[in-house]
């Protein structure tokens, strides 16, 4: 393994390791509230109430859950396809260098 | 780092949304003269903007038992300069806000401020200070990263406290109990997010290397060196 290859490897798994480590370490017991809603908790304690609504909600959390998943789709597959073809634009050349080498 | 819809008080809304205006507009205005002038950035341009589109669908556990979400800013903001992020930044909050009842219309000028204005300048700020004292390309992304993700909670939290004061302490004690909530959990994830942008430019400094000299990101002369 080179060691570009070794350092990669080590910053997914660091990567990794930081949100995986908070999971096990409690083994199930927090509930991960998301932090928007504790604030916007704190600001009801205080005693105010929201003075507009969202246009548009979904409808269940499993509706959002998956409006999400397709905001990290959407993301994803264009970063995906950038790095793609960044990617591929460089291999080309050397590619056809190669196939000049081998001819006659 | 969402202040969800119709939260802050009127005039607060308002005020932030006038202070976030001239910076979107302003980023619009750079977007439209990148492509124009340099139509090869745009594959770079729509990386910048999905790297914060995904980053900011995923909602990560974190140390505090609650969990919340990188931002993506900085990548974007090093590569392009913070302008270029005030608008990428804001159409990824107009979307979660329209589409997932995530943050809010009304809101749009506070949330637009802290993640697409406050946190792009900070990280680049973060970068290029790094990059001045000698320091290379990959721990500049890193600082970055982790501190545009950081620099956006905190002007969350700060906003909040502002609109919200204790009833006894003030601000202060308002601005100590929301970056309770909001910086505490962030940092594991700001750590995070500096490693996945190491990542990202990993990739970029071997497959857009043209682009990268270009953009002042990398010295033409850089010896292979720097890549790893």
């Amino acid at each position: 393994m080179t060691r570009r290859r070794l350092v990669t490897a080590l910053l997914v798994l660091a990567v990794v390791a930081l949100f995986a480590l908070p999971l096990a370490l409690d083994g199930g017991a927090a509930e991960y509230a998301g932090t928007d809603s504790q604030a916007a908790e704190a600001v009801e304690d205080s005693g105010h109430t929201p003075w507009f609504e969202s246009v548009f909600s979904p409808s269940s959390s499993e509706v959002e859950s998956g409006l999400f998943a397709v905001q990290a789709a959407l993301g994803g597959g264009v970063l995906g396809y950038v790095l793609g073809r960044l990617r591929g634009r460089r291999q080309t050349p050397r590619q056809a260098e190669r196939a000049e080498d081998a001819g006659p | 780092m969402h202040i969800a819809e119709g939260l802050l008080p009127a005039p607060h809304a308002l005020g932030w949304t006038l202070a976030a205006a001239p910076f979107v507009v302003h980023g619009a205005r750079a977007v439209v003269r990148e492509v124009r002038e340099h139509p090869e950035s745009t594959l770079l341009l729509g990386a910048a903007g999905a790297f914060t589109f995904v980053l900011s669908a995923v909602k990560l556990p974190s140390v505090t038992g609650s969990s919340s979400h990188p931002t993506g800013t900085g990548a974007g903001a090093v590569l392009f300069r913070p302008p270029v992020m005030a608008l990428l930044g804001t159409v990824v909050l107009l979307f979660q806000a329209l589409l997932l009842a995530h943050g809010g219309l009304t809101t749009l000028g506070a949330n637009a401020f802290s993640m697409a204005v406050a946190g792009p300048w900070v990280g680049y700020g973060a970068y290029r200070l790094t990059r001045a004292l000698g320091g290379g390309l990959m721990p500049g992304v890193f600082v970055a990263l982790a501190l545009a993700d950081l620099a956006t909670y905190v002007t969350t939290a700060l906003q909040l406290a502002l609109a919200f004061p204790d009833a006894d302490g003030g601000f202060p004690a308002a601005a100590g109990k929301f970056l309770g909530i909001f910086a505490v959990t962030q940092v594991p994830l700001a750590i995070g997010e500096g490693l996945l942008g190491v990542l990202l430019f990993r990739v970029l400094v071997v497959n857009a290397r043209p682009e990268l000299e270009r953009l002042g990101v990398l010295r033409p002369a850089a010896t292979p060196e720097e890549a790893r």
